[in-house]
């Protein structure tokens, strides 16, 4: 049961092909700092939020919920059965920040200048909260990654060449960052919990300064709950989604004993977010807007449908509950409903009042997204290569 | 463990209590608009579509002269907003009205930043880089910008442009209300100046609200009893005069809610003296303390 390296080939030809993305990504993120946004991207005057911001960084940090909520569930209400999935999660929230943060530097004009906000505070500005939130949890993340680490080399450090003169430097440096952070990590823990909360709400709240801008399936003044609700419902169907992926591209035990209890949490976090949603839009009376026809109304139905309703429904099902596929399955669906609800918030239901056109992204701004992800996943495969992430004790030998 | 359970209790009921207080005390939401600010007063019925004003605003600003200065019929075949080379355009709107001989007339309509009251882009502004000045000029100050395009997305005008062709230095540009100008005495806006039908009158903001209604007043069946801008999104320094709808020459239909209100009142009810954080704090470290007692009790070992 205990996390360990896995002892696998790096190179497969899946990792290749993420090589290509990555490649073509830098590719189009040259472009970008040598021809400008307006290079790469289809992001005009009365469209100046894109791809990279609806899915790089909304649904990026939407996405990177499991972190928070495992960390919640084992570490602070004490259910440490599920501690096996903490580890994962927390490496998928570490990455998933990074990119965030390298997202927003490729999409921000002046990259250069994002350490700016630390010293000019605007505190009217909900997106000044998003960004110390995001800038103190990455360095969270990052802390309470570091006994990950320590655990792995600890005592055991041995750098290539000229760097080994700094081994016993490093490793004094691991172990007692290890000795300080296991009497204060509890701090941290909740210290971690409470920044997302935070960050994951107020990004809901950005678009409340706009609202002749967005269009009112979506705008509400209960946004900044719906994406808090939305972030802590995608958290279990994420871990479900990478563990099938990793145990099933690594040949793992499936741990269907872990998964299957926290679909049990999803269906009342899940409901929450789909009675609100439904409240909500009773409430305002927005459903006179549902049979209209227009591409909006209907990537709402789709969201609501296929992402909420349908979902919730399938995991009522102990059939559903039991089956691998079955609960792979109604998690993507969850996933796919909250990253269709970021890019509907940002993108889809954004309606510039004066200018006409449409937005769709560029080729390049594709790239770009890709690239990252494959990125991402590249190095989410370098971690669990070397370092004790995964359960390894309990390979199934195929 | 009864133990824990007491301290625990305690511990939420105090997180309560400290949450109760600020959130009863929240301060209402109230305007942060100057109290005498400039403005301009446009009157679209005098306008006659020159576009002097889109010259002297490239002049003054030191920006690319205007595509064709001196055209008035071709250049009005597609509309135009302002942009990263102008700050302000003029657009030609036929909006159904005739003359005598059966001929469509045409209405011009100059666009430019409104100057909000109470500025959407400012109050988004992740650095405070965009500010509303005394003068009621919206002013930006790309050293503390970072480029996030917020502004961008909060203006209920669709103002704010960028130079997106710009890889490592690009501005957020937009009117500046002549600030260098208008900050001294006698200055003028470089429009209002050079305007030769008097179409754009710079004043206080309270004396222009005199002078429109006076104009209504005195003109029956000129102008519609409506002055664009006195009461749009909490008031905007730049006001508008007109006989045909505001709709049909693109100044759209807005709330008198200022943008900022509601983001405001709830980011403030939320997180001020960052009340619901520390709170939320509290109740997990009681949580966490609790269920550490209970795994730490011998008698409750296994039973997670």
């Amino acid at each position: 049961m205990k996390a360990a390296p896995l002892n696998k080939k790096f190179w497969t030809p899946g990792v290749l092909v993420m090589l290509c993305f990555m490649i073509a990504g830098a590719i189009a993120i040259l472009g970008r700092f040598t021809g400008g946004i307006g290079y790469v991207t289809n992001l005009s005057n009365a469209r100046p939020w894109g791809l990279w911001v609806g899915v790089d960084v909304a649904t990026g940090v939407a996405l990177a919920a499991g972190g928070f909520t495992t960390a919640a569930l084992a570490h602070i209400f004490g259910r440490h059965h599920y501690e096996s999935v903490t580890r994962p999660a927390l490496l998928t929230a570490a990455l998933g920040y990074t990119f965030v943060v390298l997202g927003l530097l490729v999409d921000i004009g002046r990259s250069w200048a994002i350490w700016k906000p630390m010293f000019n505070w605007n505190f009217n500005s909900v997106l000044f909260e998003v960004a110390m939130c995001v800038m103190i949890y990455l360095n969270v993340l990052y802390i309470e990654f570091l006994p990950i680490v320590a655990e792995q080399f600890k005592d055991r450090v041995n750098l290539p060449g000229m760097l080994s003169s700094l081994n016993s430097l490093v490793n004094w440096i691991l172990k007692t960052g290890d000795a300080i952070l296991n009497k204060t990590m509890w701090i941290f823990i909740i210290l971690g919990v409470v920044l997302s909360c935070m960050h994951q709400s107020s990004l809901g709240s950005l678009m409340l300064v706009a609202p002749t801008k967005l269009h009112p399936l979506w705008y509400t003044p209960l946004l900044p709950l719906m994406f808090l609700a939305s972030a802590i419902a995608v958290g279990y169907p994420m871990v479900i989604f990478e563990t099938t992926i990793a145990t099933s591209s690594f040949k793992l035990d499936p741990e269907m004993d872990i998964l299957t209890p926290l679909t049990r949490f999803t269906i009342y976090l899940l409901g929450f977010y789909l009675l609100i949603k439904t409240g909500d839009m009773i409430y305002r009376k927005t459903w006179v807007y549902l049979l209209d026809g227009t591409y909006q109304t209907n990537s709402f139905l789709v969201e609501m449908i296929c992402g909420i309703a349908l979902p919730w429904v399938m995991l009522l099902f102990n059939r559903v509950r039991q089956s691998r596929t079955g609960i792979f399955i109604a998690a993507c669906l969850i996933i796919g409903g909250v990253v269709l609800n970021r890019v509907n918030v940002f993108i889809v239901g954004y309606k510039p009042p004066i200018s006409e056109g449409t937005y769709f992204p560029a080729v390049g701004e594709m790239l770009v997204t890709f690239g990252l992800i494959a990125t991402l996943m590249f190095i989410y495969r370098i971690a669990v290569t070397f370092l004790p992430v995964l359960p390894g004790s309990r390979e199934v030998n195929v | 463990m009864l133990l824990s359970r007491r301290n625990f209790f305690k511990i939420l009921g105090a997180a309560g209590a400290s949450t109760a207080l600020p959130a009863g005390s929240a301060q209402a939401w109230s305007s942060k608009a100057p109290d005498d600010p400039y403005g301009c007063l446009v009157d679209l019925t005098r306008c006659v579509g020159c576009r002097k004003c889109e010259e002297e605003c490239a002049r003054v600003n030191e920006l690319p002269a205007p595509e064709r200065p001196n055209c008035q019929c071709t250049i009005f075949e597609k509309n135009r907003r302002p942009d990263d080379d102008a700050f302000t355009v003029v657009n030609r709107y036929f909006t159904g009205r005739i003359d005598n001989f059966n001929k469509p007339v045409p209405t011009y309509a100059k666009v430019q930043c409104m100057h909000c009251q109470d500025p959407a882009c400012v109050s988004a502004c992740i650095v405070g880089a965009l500010t509303k000045d005394e003068t009621g000029a919206v002013r930006y100050n790309k050293d503390k910008c970072i480029g996030c395009r917020y502004c961008m997305v909060a203006c209920p005008f669709e103002i704010p442009a960028y130079e997106y062709d710009d890889p490592i230095t690009p501005k957020v540009m937009k009117c500046t209300f002549c600030y260098d100008r208008i900050s001294k005495d006698g200055g003028l806006p470089g429009c209002a100046g050079i305007c030769p039908t008097e179409a754009i009158t710079f004043g206080k903001r309270s004396t222009l609200l005199k002078v429109g209604k006076k104009r209504v007043k005195e003109n029956p069946g000129i102008y519609l009893d409506h002055i664009y801008g006195e009461k749009e999104v909490g008031g905007t320094s730049w006001m508008y005069l007109s006989s045909v709808p505001f709709k049909k020459v693109k100044l759209p239909g807005l709330p008198e809610t200022p943008s900022p209100k509601l983001s405001e009142t709830i980011h403030h009810s939320l997180f001020s003296y960052l009340w619901s954080p520390i709170a939320l704090f509290g109740v997990l470290a009681a949580f966490m303390s609790r269920t550490k007692k209970e795994a730490d009790n011998p008698d409750n070992k296994g039973g997670v």
